[in-house]
């Protein structure tokens, strides 16, 4: 049985956490400390853990036969559904904290909503994952608060990198397919509790809430940034060059 | 940010209520908040503890091995310290 509706939104959950994931896996070994190394590498790997069952899960709804690797590893960005928030390059530490925020402070209240809804597995998948992500937005809360109220260069490179992540904030609340009235959280009743969560952050490392207009969405209908190709090329070369390789 | 910058701490994890804080190793961290997160990140991923203490490691006073003699020899030869005078009762397995 084919739910298309549902299969379209998880595949954007999941491919939310999956391109995250692999972006925060570029940090392994360059963080700025063994320790932040580590840090970054487990909510990489929290995040992929996500992926992987809501892709899973995303496959068996499709009723096409597709498993986690077929959908992670064999789509084109053109098929993948995540937001742009998440696809562009992420090389400074500050962008990397910046994202982090507003990513993890959006899947907490999202994974907290959809913890109540009434689809048993993406109940239990995002209960699951509550916790993962209030970790992940207390990290980044913690360094955006030590790099905006830090040195001068720490909070104008703070500032910058909230500037260049805010225009891409509102495509996280763009509105889902009208069948899935009721049966998943609606994304725009999110806004409000994310965007106090983040501006509390933000203020209190005195930085500026960005007065930014929002760029241009249409990540979940797979109209996606250059960079996007470039991470799958890199993510999925391996399983393409070798099809089902093990090791 | 350099490691210079960076204290060294100390890490202690209560592995379940009931026992004592062990030392775990040490870490670097900007302040004792980042410090306790670090902790939690490299000593308890595989669910080592219920409770984590980090402390500055320059904050503790360590005795050093000049004054290993002084310190420790005198009690190498006090017997009556030690419970070996008493008669372990039959039947009673953890003492």
């Amino acid at each position: 049985m084919s739910d298309r509706p549902l299969f379209e939104y998880t595949l954007g959950l999941a491919d939310d956490a999956l391109v995250s994931a692999q972006r925060m896996g570029w940090w392994i070994s360059r963080a700025p400390e063994l320790e932040e190394d580590v840090a970054l590498a487990n909510i990489g790997l929290d995040q992929l853990g996500q992926a992987r069952t809501l892709l899973s899960y995303a496959g068996e709804l499709e009723g096409a036969g597709r498993s986690e690797d077929d959908l992670a590893y064999l789509r084109d960005d053109r098929e993948l559904r995540n937001v742009k928030l998440v696809e562009r390059p992420m090389t400074d530490f500050g962008v990397a904290m910046a994202r982090l925020l507003v990513f993890a402070t959006y899947q907490l209240h999202l994974y907290r909503a959809l913890a109540a809804c009434d689809d048993a597995t993406l109940s239990a998948i995002a209960a699951k994952a509550v916790k993962e992500v209030a970790y992940h937005v207390d990290h980044a809360s913690h360094w955006v608060l030590r790099l905006g109220d830090g040195t001068d260069e720490s909070h104008t490179r703070m500032q910058a990198a909230l500037d260049a992540e805010w225009p891409y904030l509102d495509e996280l609340f763009a509105p889902v397919d009208e069948s899935l009235a009721g049966r998943v959280p609606d994304p725009a009743a999110l806004r409000d509790a994310v965007l106090t969560d983040v501006r509390r952050v933000v203020t209190e490392a005195t930085l500026e809430v960005p007065e930014v207009s929002p760029a241009l969405g249409g990540g979940r209908e797979g109209l996606h940034t250059e960079h996007l190709g470039y991470l799958l090329a890199e993510m999925q070369h391996l399983h393409r060059s070798h099809p089902g390789a093990t090791w | 940010m350099s490691t210079r910058d960076w204290p060294l701490w100390e890490v202690f994890i209560r592995a379940r209520r009931g026992l004592s804080h062990v030392h775990a190793g040490s870490l670097h961290a900007p302040d004792a908040e980042m410090a306790l997160r670090n902790a939690r990140d490299l000593y308890t991923r595989r669910g080592e503890g219920v409770s984590i203490w980090v402390v500055r490691a320059s904050d503790i006073e360590a005795s050093t091995p000049d004054e290993r003699d002084p310190f420790f020899d005198p009690a190498a030869d006090k017997i009556y310290r030690h419970p070996t005078f008493y008669e372990v009762p039959e039947g009673v397995e953890h003492l």
